[in-house]
């Protein structure tokens, strides 16, 4: 049994302040949903320990991973990032991409790259290993991105807006794939995004952030039911 | 149906001034490599003056790269992080290492023999602790370094700026130290800057002359650097000079080769 994730903090980015409190259920994956500019890559940062917090904390379990602005660096607190534009490493093939986290968890080359074939295979990759991320397509390097950050363990799984980038012809088709690997992963995952579409295809709970700000939390029913301000309806409404 | 993209035509009178501009490019290298001394050219290359003056070339052009590296590289680290500094100081710093780019090298090397010669703002402490510095091959090597150095810290820049920081980022969610983000993520990801970099700035210090002839002379085997050596053999021997021309072709094209390969990233699978 994987802990859940606690976030209830406030975090500073300039001169936009985002406060916040939820809790990510291991298997029940959380969308955090908002209009641009709503605070939610903030949130991410702070989740994944790349930005202090003003104030709070964010609990793994037990663990704090964060508390003021203390915090346990982002190499020790086993937080999974996707991000928006996949960053993939350009200087590395696919294998080595995945095999990242255990070449740096000191794993030899040879080692890293055995242990990157299961996700290869996994994730339809195999034909693709000796590629570089520039020579994938969109829906490829996303399925890079979350084997990647797979792969490397977490206890956590964050994904910044996974689908945005693609083509709209792909995104059902990668979404669907998306949605099967998350319910594998079976620990605490956050989805940011700003399409009820990824919402109802993968997450279960729903918190609704904007300007800074929770104004709705619950299941996707109930917040298409209820909707709380204008946006929840014309983002979920009928 | 397939739509076709119109080819772009040329009016006759730009391909004509094309021609000429082209042409002016290429034929005094024609005419370099066709009144070339074939027949005596290895006598001439392997004479006395020739290889010391080659010798000398190759060392002073190696060590003012590395020095161009040594204190470029961290330069350039500083240009890309002044992005966030005020208008003035970031405009500034960015136009102090532009100058020695588009100074006349002979300016250059009064510049230094005012600051190092000896009786220079620095040089003359220099010269009362018995260390003359003009005139030396290490002179050649410091006029090297001032014409060069822009080339690789300019290089360096925007390998640094066309490297995404936030892949670091990635990389430390990933498990990475910062020791490990910056072997195996930032080296890796500057790294053709730096080499296509330090290529530039060879090249340049391996064909400098103004600065050079100026604050360190031409003392043969000391400070007679190839292209030195080639104006002077062109009054007494022209086809000595020819012959070392020809070497300094030769090598710059190679450069040119290793440099285009350089500058493919990505693309050696």
């Amino acid at each position: 049994m994987s802990a859940a994730l606690t976030f209830d903090a406030t975090v500073v980015r300039g001169a936009f302040t985002v406060s916040a409190a939820f809790e990510a259920m291991p298997g029940r994956p959380l969308a955090l949903v908002g209009p641009n500019g709503a605070g939610k890559s903030t949130m991410v940062a702070a989740i994944a320990g790349l930005l202090p917090l003003e104030s709070g904390l964010i609990r793994v379990g037990d663990l704090i991973v964060s508390a003021g602005e203390a915090a346990v660096p982002p190499e020790l607190r086993r937080v999974g990032v996707v991000f928006q534009d996949f960053l993939l490493f350009p200087h590395l093939t696919v294998r080595d991409n995945i095999a990242f986290a255990a070449r740096v968890r000191g794993a030899g080359r040879a080692i890293a790259r055995a242990e990157a074939q299961p996700w290869l295979e996994r994730f339809e990759l195999d034909h693709l290993a000796s590629r570089h991320p520039a020579q994938l397509s969109g829906g490829q390097a996303q399925r890079v991105a979350l084997a990647r950050a797979l792969a490397s363990d977490p206890e956590v799984l964050v994904l910044d807006e996974p689908l945005a980038s693609l083509d709209v012809e792909i995104r059902d088709e990668v979404r669907a794939d998306l949605a099967r690997h998350l319910r594998d992963f079976g620990r605490p995952t956050v989805l940011v995004t700003h399409d009820a579409a990824d919402v109802a295809a993968i997450a279960d709970d729903v918190v609704v952030v904007q300007e800074g700000r929770v104004t709705q939390r619950g299941t996707l029913d109930a917040l298409a039911a209820h909707p709380a301000t204008p946006y929840v309806a014309r983002l979920f409404g009928s | 149906m397939t739509a076709r993209a119109p080819r772009a035509r040329l009016s006759p009178a730009l391909a004509i001034a094309a021609g000429i501009g082209l042409a002016f490019l290429v034929l005094p290298l024609v005419a370099l490599a066709i009144r070339a001394p074939w027949g005596t050219l290895p006598q001439l290359l392997a004479s006395e003056p020739v290889l010391q003056a080659l010798g000398l070339s190759l060392l002073t052009a190696v060590v003012s790269t590395g020095l161009c590296l040594v204190f470029g590289v961290p330069l350039a680290v500083l240009l890309s992080h002044s992005a966030a500094w005020a208008l003035v100081p970031r405009r500034l710093l960015r136009a102090a290492i532009t100058v020695p780019l588009v100074l006349p090298p002979v300016v250059g090397g009064i510049a230094l023999l005012l600051l190092l010669g000896r009786r220079g703002l620095i040089g003359q402490f220099f010269a009362e602790a018995g260390l003359g510095i003009p005139y030396t091959t290490g002179a050649v090597v410091l006029a090297q370094t001032f014409v060069a150095m822009p080339f690789l810290v300019f290089a360096v820049e925007g390998a640094l700026g066309a490297a995404d920081r936030r892949t670091e980022d990635a990389a430390a969610t990933l498990g990475a130290s910062r020791w490990q983000v910056f072997r195996l993520v930032t080296v890796p990801l500057v790294a053709p800057g730096v080499a296509a970099g330090a290529v530039l700035c060879f090249t340049r210090a391996l064909g400098e002359f103004g600065a050079t002839i100026t604050f360190a002379g031409s003392l043969p085997g000391v400070t007679r650097t190839l292209p030195i050596a080639s104006y002077l053999a062109l009054q007494t021997d022209p086809e000595a000079a020819i012959a070392l021309a020809l070497l300094l072709l030769v090598v710059s094209i190679a450069v040119l080769l290793a440099l285009r390969d350089r500058w493919l990233p990505g693309v050696r699978a």
